[in-house]
């Protein structure tokens, strides 16, 4: 188990370090950002001092190792857009983002595996039919019209929940649900396929036989083998809120890592930007780490195997 | 003997031993699937909309007209019957506009979901074919794909490079292949072990028409329904980039622009962002309707 962790985790850094190379090479060659820093109108003189005193003008593999020296410092560089250090906007834009994924996977559970489980244990009837259609227009939603047309409904027809902001609960109703909603076809997929698969089983059988019946087998035995591959999806589902939740953001007006993103974006803000990319790659590897091992530690056949 | 009446000789000679020919089984399945045939059936009349919207719209989607602002559709009080669906906040045609607005959603989501099936099939049958060393490389690329924020570096490039149709198109494409490898990967896997491989290495074909001639045909029926399934994926991705200010620009009709447009005004004007809405899910759901029903009608083993 030990061994299996020591191994895991170094091929999760190796990743994020892979994606981080990536990016920044991406983000340098696709523009340049002594020219976007100093805009459009600016003349070549300007914008060749901009260049020499971000260090824009070095090798870009001496500039990534500088960056990365500073991250290992602690120093996560200065953001010349928001003139803040980029540690303290990411970790001051946080906690929205993270109350908001958490949420919106709470969502996602509480939607998804009971349909899932219904479907499995009616397969072919009415309830299966009706969770696989909300799995096929969940799928089909563009999740910020989803938002917007809460909005038109809950907000305003009948006025259940505030329109935007982010300082109560209630502001994060709506976009729990609206970001939550998207996980929904595949936890629900998977959950359903996993339990078809595990009541088809020998042990279920053996288990029937032996006179189990009901909730009882179906919680002592079915769902803890039929959940394994969900908590996998679930923390892979957790880590695209985490990042990808700024589309959510933008329409409910929350103050977080997304809205952080975007507004880094259209100032051009290369250093924030792949600041956050760094951030959320790493989150995400950390996430589906620990789901790894968290499967492994359930799973013996996963952990010798 | 043409092939149709060659079909009949074999339906007929397959009814004699009591069984369909499988041509014939494969129409049963079609036209008994009830959701790929209501998909197939909008997608046609979505795509005839799209090639004949310059014979069909009323306006141009682009000609503004101040006095007749944000008109509400016919149905609505004040609508009127020369703007059906209403206008928008420079008074332009929103019919019109919701027309050509399917011509760019089926571009862009038709050129994104080409280019990442050829980045995603031609690694992932490099990587089940080969194997060993090419396939950790390849897996560990997937893996790190996976592992990238990816609309936030889509949105990022799009925005640094210049939006455009082309860069949109080409950065969506360029960052939406992982389920083509991982599927092409496991079924060329498998293909490799079969026997009309080893018949084609043995009558010596080389390494490229093995490659071009046995594996990939072999793997088209599932990678077209990957394939469907991506151009709805890519449609959406556009219109969320293009809802976010960073897609396309006005004045082009394209629909989660439009939904971003009529945002400021849709306590008072809400149809102005439930259309667009609208038809994105309708397009997208009868997308995925014919990708889940090729699914089912090609491998009916793995229906879900």
């Amino acid at each position: 188990m030990f061994r299996y962790c020591i191994r895991r985790s170094i091929f999760a850094l190796l990743v994020a370090l892979t994606v981080s190379v990536a990016t920044f090479f991406l983000l340098q060659v696709a523009t340049d950002p002594a020219e976007a820093i100093a805009g459009p109108e600016a003349d070549q003189a300007v914008v060749q001092q901009i260049r020499e005193q971000y260090g824009f003008d070095r090798p870009i593999i001496v500039q990534y190792a500088s960056w990365m020296a500073g991250i290992l410092k602690g120093d996560f560089g200065q953001s010349f857009y928001w003139k803040m250090p980029v540690g303290k906007l990411i970790a001051d834009h946080a906690p929205d983002t993270i109350e908001l994924a958490l949420s919106a996977v709470l969502v996602t559970i509480v939607i998804a595996v009971p349909l899932g489980i219904f479907a499995a244990l009616r397969p072919n009837t009415i309830i299966d039919r009706l969770a696989l259609s909300v799995a096929v227009s969940a799928q089909a939603i563009p999740n910020f019209w989803l938002g917007l047309m809460f909005i038109i409904l809950f907000a305003v027809m009948i006025p259940l929940f505030p329109v935007s902001g982010d300082s109560t609960w209630r502001h994060f109703v709506m976009p729990a649900i609206v970001l939550g909603a998207s996980s929904v076809p595949s936890v629900m997929r998977l959950t359903r396929a996993g339990l078809l698969d595990v009541m088809g089983s020998d042990y279920i059988r053996t288990a029937r036989s032996k006179g189990f019946r009901g909730l009882n087998l179906l919680v002592r035995h079915a769902l803890r083998n039929a959940l394994l591959p969900v908590i996998s999806v679930l923390a892979v589902q957790l880590g695209h809120k985490l990042n990808g939740s700024f589309i959510v953001e933008s329409v409910f007006a929350i103050n977080g890592l997304g809205r952080l993103a975007i507004d880094s974006i259209f100032g051009a803000d290369i250093f924030t930007v792949q600041m956050l990319v760094f951030v959320f790659t790493l989150v995400f590897v950390v996430l589906t780490f620990l789901a790894d091992v968290l499967n492994a530690w359930l799973d013996p056949r996963i952990r010798l195997g | 003997m043409t092939d149709a009446t060659q079909n009949q000789a074999l339906d007929a000679a397959s009814e004699d031993i009591g069984e369909p020919s499988p041509a014939a089984a494969l129409r049963r399945r079609i036209l008994g699937h009830k959701g790929l045939l209501t998909g197939g059936i909008i997608i046609a009349v979505l795509i005839l909309l799209a090639i004949f919207a310059p014979l069909l719209a009323p306006h141009s989607p682009y000609a503004q007209s101040l006095p007749n602002r944000l008109l509400p559709p016919v149905w609505v009080d004040g609508g009127r019957w020369t703007y059906l669906l209403g206008t928008d906040h420079l008074g332009r045609d929103y019919l019109s506009r919701l027309l050509y607005g399917t011509r760019v959603s089926l571009i862009i989501g038709l050129g994104a979901a080409s280019i990442s099936c050829v980045i995603g099939v031609s690694m992932g049958i490099c990587a089940g074919y080969f194997g060993g060393r090419v396939d950790q490389i390849i897996s560990y690329l997937l893996t790190c794909q996976l592992a990238m924020p990816g609309l936030l570096i889509v949105t990022a490039l799009v925005f640094l490079i210049g939006p455009s149709l082309l860069v949109v198109t080409l950065v969506i494409g360029a960052t939406h292949w992982t389920l083509y490898l991982v599927v092409s990967r496991s079924a060329a896997m498998q293909i490799r072990q079969l026997d009309y491989i080893a018949a084609a290495l043995s009558i010596g074909s080389n390494r490229r028409q093995v490659l071009f001639y046995e594996v990939l045909p072999n793997l088209l029926n599932q990678v077209i329904v990957i394939f469907t399934l991506e151009i709805g994926v890519a449609i959406l991705a556009e219109a969320a980039l293009s809802f976010l200010g960073v897609g396309l620009q006005p004045p082009t009709p394209a629909w989660g622009l439009m939904i971003a447009e009529g945002k400021t005004a849709m306590f008072f004007q809400p149809w102005l962002v439930i259309l667009p809405g609208a038809m994105l899910f309708i397009l997208v759901i009868a997308i995925n309707l014919v990708g889940d029903g090729i699914r089912d009608v090609t491998a009916p083993e793995h229906r879900n």
